[in-house]
C-alpha cells in the first residue's frame, strides 16, 4: 500500500493506504474527522468540501495520494481555539443551519468564495453554492450569513 | 412588571446544538463506529418487477473478507418477521385495506428496482460490494407498472396475488349524495386535472445505521438515524425480532435530516441487526446515495381530478375530489394514511365548505414504495383545494382575494366544525391575507408586469391560502432530571432532525423554573433512558412535548415547594414561587431554587414525608389538533424563449399560534419553501417503461440549489392555539403545503396571455416552452 504524507489542519500525517482511497475517507476512517460529510456519490451535494493549500475542493473527488504534501484544512482545523472562525460565527448568529450535515462543506466552501470575492452580492454568492445542497434551510439564511461573514472579514 | 428573560419563551435564542455543528463535532450514524464492526452491502435488484429463482452465493461467499451473505430463503429459519403497516386504512365498504407482506428481504418475487435480495457482510465495505459481484440470481422478468392511474387497469402487471387490481384500498369521505345536489345547482363549475409529482426526499444525511447483539443476554442495540426510537424498537422488538422491547434498545444521535424518511422503520436495520446476531459481531450499513434513491421512502405521487362548485357571487357550493395515490411495491409503516386519514379532510380548507366528497383508490405500483414526506397529505390536500380556488376566480373574473374572502371561516366561527368531521382551533385568515397582499403589494402588480413585459418577460402572481393539521402523533413525554449538582437534564421523547429543539425545550424549561438556559441539557434519542416518545412528525414536537415539560416542571416546583416550607419554617400554601425563588408570600422570606434543589438531596434535613431528589415526569395527552395557516404570494417571471422560471418576489404572512423561538420559526418556513418550491419548480421522480429509475442521482435528480430560489418575506401574526397550554402551532411543515399552489398559480397566471390554462409541477423550462408553443398565442404582441 502506497504511503501518503500531508499537514492537515496544522499537523503532520503520514499512513499506508490502498491507492483507491478517497481524501474524504481518509479523513474520516485513518485521522477520524469525522466533520467532513460524505452526502452523495457523484460529486454533486459538498458537504466534503476542504481546503487543500487554500482552495476549497471536493474531497470526495480527489484520492488521498493526490494530495501528498499538500496542506490541507478541515471544519475541524478552522476555529482559534474557543474562538470561532468569522464564518462559523456568521452561520450561528444567522440561524444558517438546521440539520448541520452540509454545513462544514458550506461553510468551507463560503470561506474560499469570500477569499476570491471580498464583497459578493446575494447573486455571486447564490452562484458560487451551485455546488453545495442544503435540504433544511431554503438557502436564504445561509445567504444571509456569508453576506454577514464576509463584511466581518472585510473589517 | 413581566420581565423579559434573555432566553424566555418569544425569544430569538441562538441554538445551542450550533456549536458542534458548526465545527464538525456533530455525531451522525456514520461517524459511530464501534470495534470489530463487519460492514454490510445490500444486493439490490435491478428489474421493477421479476419471479425470484435460484440465489447462488457460493462463489460470493468466498470472496475475500466476506463474513455472511443473508438472503430471503433464510427469513424462515431464523424467524425474522416482515415490516408492519401501522396505520391500516378501511375501504368505504367498511373492510380494511389490503395489508401484503413487506419482508426484510425479497422472497418469491422483487416488485421495484431497488427491492432488497441480499445483504452480503464483509470486514470492509469495499469487500462487500465487490462480493455482490459475485452473487448469482436467476430473475424470470415480468411486465411491470409504475404510474398509479395505470395500476388499476385492465391488463396491468399483478403485483400480489391477492391484491386484486393491484387496490390497497377504495376509500371515501364526505356526502357524495349531498355534493351532487350542490353541483346541480351551481352557476360555475371549475375542473382540473392535477397531478402531485412524486418526490425523493434526499435528506443531506443519507440513512445509517450498526446493529450490536449480546448473545448472553439475547439483547439487541441499534444506533440509527431516526425520528423517534420508540416506533423503531417497537417494529424491531415485535414484529422482526419478536423479543420484549426491554431487550431491543434504540439510540439516534444527530440526524441530518428526515422529512418523514426517516420517521419508519427499514428493512436495513432489520438486517444489521439480523447479521449481527448471526456473527456475534457489530455491523454497520451506510447508505450511498445512489442506494438512497432508490430505497429511501418517496414522497407525494397523486393523480386527482377535481371539480369545484361556484354561485354566482363566487361562494363554493362543493368541492369534489377524485384521487389515486401511489403507494409504491409495498406498504411502508403510514402509506395508507397519508393521502386519506386525516389529510383526506383536510380538503375542507380554510372556506366555509359545506358538500364535500373525496375518494382516493390507493395504489400498487412496481416503484419505490411511498411515505410521509414533509406535510403527509397536508400539501396534496392543499395544493388541489388552492390550485381549484384560483382557477374558480380566474374562471368567474374575480379576484383570488375577494374569492377567498367571500368564503373564508370567519374568525368567529371558532372552534369550527369542519364537514369533514375536524375541530379547527383558531385562526384569522382574513389579516394574514390582507398584510400578505400589503406586503407583496398585490395592488401594484400590473405595473409590474406591464415593466416586464417590456423587459420581454412574462409576470404572474399567484397566491395560497394553506392551512394544515398538526399534532396527531399522539401523546408525549417530558421527564426533568435535577441531580445533586444542580445539573439539569431533560429528557423528550421527540427527536431532533435539525429542527432545534435542545434550544426551544430549554427556553421553555428554563422560563418555567427560572433556572439558567445554560444549565440545561436535553437527551433524547435513547429507549434506554427516555421512558416513552412518539418521535418527531407532523409539527408536532413543540405542541406537545412543549406542555409536558411545563408539566413536568410544575412537578418539581410543587415538590420544591413543600422543601421551601420545611426550609422557611412555613405553611406550604403560603409558599410563593417565581423568578427562581420560593418566598413566603407577603414577606421577604424567601428561599432560591438552588438552595431548594441542594436541600432536596440532604435525606436526613427534609420532611418525613418527603422523598429526597427532583425527578419528575409527565405525559401530555394530546386531546386535540392545532391549525397552521398563513397567506403565501408569489411572483414569477418567465422567459417566453427559454421557458426558464425565476421567482422574484415570495411573501408569507403566517399563524403559528403562539411563537417560542421566531428564529427557530423562520428558518422552519423557509426550510419547508425550499423542498415546496423544488417540488413545484425542479424535483420529479422519473422512472422508465420498464420501471427503471431514471432520476437516480443528484445529476439527475433536480434539487434546489441556492441559485434556484429567492429570498423570502416572512411574518407571523400569533392566533393562540386553545388545543395546548403553550398556545403553539405546529410550523415545521406550513412551507412545504403553501409553496407549491402559490407558486404553480403564478405560473399559471403568468402564461394566462398566452392562453394557458392550466400546468403541472414540476414546471420545468421544458414544460413552459411546450405550453407557450404548444397552445395558440393570444398575447397582444
Amino acid at each position: 500500500m502506497p504511503a501518503v504524507s500531508m499537514t492537515v489542519n496544522g499537523k503532520k500525517v503520514s499512513a499506508d493506504v490502498e491507492p483507491r482511497t478517497l481524501l474524504v475517507h481518509y479523513l474520516r476512517e485513518h485521522l477520524g474527522l469525522t466533520g467532513t460529510h460524505v452526502g452523495c456519490d457523484t460529486s454533486q451535494c459538498g458537504a466534503c468540501v476542504v481546503h487543500i493549500d487554500g482552495e476549497s475542493v471536493k474531497s470526495c473527488t480527489v484520492l488521498a495520494a493526490q494530495a501528498e504534501g499538500a496542506k490541507v484544512m478541515t471544519i475541524e482545523g478552522l476555529a482559534d481555539g474557543d474562538k470561532l472562525h468569522p464564518m462559523q460565527e456568521a452561520f450561528r448568529e444567522h440561524h444558517a443551519l438546521q440539520c448541520g450535515f452540509c454545513t462544514p462543506g458550506m461553510v468551507m466552501s463560503a470561506i474560499d468564495l469570500v477569499k476570491q470575492n471580498k464583497n459578493p452580492s446575494e447573486k455571486e454568492i447564490r452562484e458560487w453554492l451551485s455546488g453545495n445542497l442544503c435540504r433544511c434551510t431554503g438557502y436564504h439564511n445561509i445567504v444571509k450569513a456569508i453576506a454577514a461573514a464576509a463584511q466581518t472579514m472585510r473589517s | 412588571m413581566v420581565t423579559v428573560r434573555k432566553y424566555g419563551a418569544g425569544q430569538a435564542v441562538r441554538r445551542t446544538e450550533d456549536k458542534r455543528f458548526v465545527t464538525g463535532h456533530g455525531r451522525y450514524s456514520d461517524d459511530i463506529n464501534v470495534g470489530r464492526q463487519a460492514h454490510g452491502f445490500v444486493l439490490r435488484s435491478p428489474h421493477a418487477h421479476a419471479k425470484l429463482g435460484k440465489i447462488d452465493t457460493k462463489k460470493a461467499l468466498k470472496a475475500p473478507g466476506v463474513v455472511l451473505i443473508l438472503t430471503g430463503a433464510d427469513l424462515a429459519a431464523d424467524k425474522i418477521g416482515s415490516l408492519p403497516c401501522l396505520a391500516p386504512i378501511n375501504n368505504k365498504d367498511g373492510s380494511t385495506c389490503a395489508l401484503p407482506p413487506y419482508p426484510v428481504l425479497a422472497t418469491d418475487k422483487v416488485r421495484f428496482v431497488g427491492d432488497a435480495v441480499a445483504f452480503i457482510v464483509a470486514e470492509t465495505v469495499a469487500e462487500a460490494r465487490d462480493a455482490a459481484e459475485l452473487v448469482e440470481i436467476d430473475y424470470d422478468t415480468l411486465p411491470s407498472v409504475s404510474d398509479c392511474a395505470e395500476a388499476g387497469k385492465p391488463g396491468a402487471p399483478q403485483l400480489f396475488a391477492d391484491v386484486k387490481n393491484n387496490m390497497c384500498a377504495d376509500w371515501e369521505l364526505g356526502d357524495k349524495a349531498k355534493t351532487d345536489a350542490a353541483f346541480a345547482k351551481a352557476h360555475h363549475i371549475t375542473k382540473r386535472d392535477l397531478i402531485n409529482n412524486r418526490v425523493i426526499v434526499a435528506s443531506m444525511e443519507p440513512r445509517g445505521m450498526t446493529g450490536m447483539y449480546e448473545p448472553a443476554e439475547d439483547r439487541f442495540t441499534l444506533y440509527t438515524g431516526s425520528q423517534g426510537v420508540h416506533s423503531v424498537r417497537g417494529v424491531m422488538a415485535g414484529n422482526v425480532f419478536d423479543v420484549p422491547t426491554n431487550r431491543m434498545r434504540v439510540v439516534t444521535n444527530d440526524v441530518g435530516g428526515g422529512f418523514g424518511m426517516k420517521a419508519v422503520p427499514y428493512r436495513e436495520q432489520a438486517l444489521v441487526l439480523w447479521a449481527a446476531k448471526r456473527l456475534h459481531r457489530p455491523v454497520k450499513w451506510i447508505s450511498e446515495r445512489s442506494d438512497a434513491m432508490l430505497s429511501d421512502t418517496h414522497g407525494r405521487d397523486h393523480a386527482t381530478h377535481a371539480e369545484m362548485a361556484f354561485d354566482k357571487g363566487g361562494k363554493i357550493l362543493g368541492l369534489r375530489v377524485h384521487g389515486i395515490a401511489n403507494m409504491g411495491a409495498y406498504l411502508s409503516c403510514w402509506g395508507p394514511c397519508i393521502p386519506t386519514e386525516p389529510a383526506g379532510a383536510m380538503h375542507a380548507a380554510v372556506y366555509s365548505i359545506q358538500n364535500l366528497h373525496i375518494t382516493f383508490k390507493v395504489m400498487f405500483t412496481n416503484t419505490t414504495p411511498i411515505e410521509a414526506y414533509r406535510g403527509a397529505g397536508r400539501p396534496e390536500a392543499a395544493y388541489v383545494v388552492e390550485r381549484m380556488v384560483e382557477a374558480g376566480a380566474h374562471e368567474l373574473g374575480m379576484s383570488p382575494a375577494d374569492l377567498r374572502r367571500k368564503n373564508f371561516i370567519p374568525p368567529a366561527s371558532f372552534p369550527h366544525k369542519t364537514v369533514t368531521g375536524l375541530t379547527y382551533d383558531s385562526g384569522n385568515y382574513e389579516i394574514n391575507m390582507d398584510q400578505a397582499l400589503k406586503a407583496a403589494d398585490w395592488a401594484g402588480f400590473e405595473a409590474r408586469r406591464r415593466e416586464a413585459a417590456k423587459r420581454g418577460k412574462a409576470r404572474g402572481i399567484g397566491m395560497a391560502y394553506y392551512i394544515e393539521i398538526c399534532g396527531t402523533g399522539g401523546s408525549e413525554m417530558a421527564e426533568v432530571r435535577i441531580d445533586s449538582s444542580g445539573a439539569v437534564t431533560l429528557m423528550v421523547g421527540t427527536q431532533s432532525n435539525g429542527q432545534g429543539h435542545e434550544t426551544a425545550y430549554a427556553q421553555v424549561l428554563s422560563e418555567r423554573l427560572g433556572i439558567p438556559f445554560e444549565s440545561i441539557t436535553l437527551l433524547q434519542g435513547d429507549t434506554n433512558s427516555v421512558i416513552y416518545g412518539s418521535g418527531t412528525g407532523g409539527s408536532r414536537s413543540l405542541q406537545t412535548a412543549g406542555p409536558a415539560i411545563n408539566m413536568a416542571a410544575d412537578k418539581v416546583i410543587a415538590k420544591a415547594k413543600k422543601i421551601a416550607a420545611h426550609m422557611l419554617e412555613a405553611a406550604e400554601a403560603d409558599i410563593t414561587f417565581g423568578d427562581g425563588t420560593f418566598t413566603i408570600a407577603g414577606t421577604d422570606k424567601k428561599v432560591s431554587f438552588d438552595d431548594v434543589r441542594a436541600r432536596a438531596f440532604q435525606a436526613g434535613r427534609l420532611p418525613v414525608e418527603v422523598e429526597p431528589g427532583l425527578n419528575e415526569t409527565a405525559i401530555f395527552k394530546q386531546t386535540s389538533f392545532t391549525f397552521p395557516n398563513g397567506c403565501h404570494i408569489s411572483e414569477v417571471e418567465i422567459d417566453p424563449d427559454t421557458g426558464k422560471l425565476d421567482v422574484v418576489a415570495y411573501t408569507i404572512v403566517d399563524d403559528f399560534g403562539r411563537v417560542v423561538n421566531p428564529m427557530l420559526v423562520e428558518g422552519q418556513v423557509h426550510g419547508g419553501l425550499g423542498q415546496g418550491l423544488g417540488q413545484a419548480l425542479l424535483e420529479g421522480v422519473s422512472y422508465d417503461s420498464d420501471g427503471q429509475l431514471l432520476t437516480g442521482s443528484f445529476m439527475d435528480y433536480c434539487m434546489p440549489r441556492a441559485d434556484n430560489l429567492p429570498s423570502f418575506s416572512f411574518r407571523y401574526n400569533e392566533v393562540p392555539s386553545p388545543a395546548n397550554p403553550l398556545g403553539v402551532k405546529g410550523c415545521g411543515e406550513a412551507g412545504c403545503v403553501g409553496g407549491p399552489p402559490s407558486v404553480m398559480n403564478a405560473a399559471v397566471d403568468a402564461l394566462r396571455p398566452y392562453g394557458v390554462q392550466h400546468l403541472d409541477m414540476p414546471v420545468t423550462p421544458q414544460r413552459i416552452w411546450r405550453a407557450i408553443h404548444g397552445t395558440k398565442r393570444k398575447a397582444a404582441e
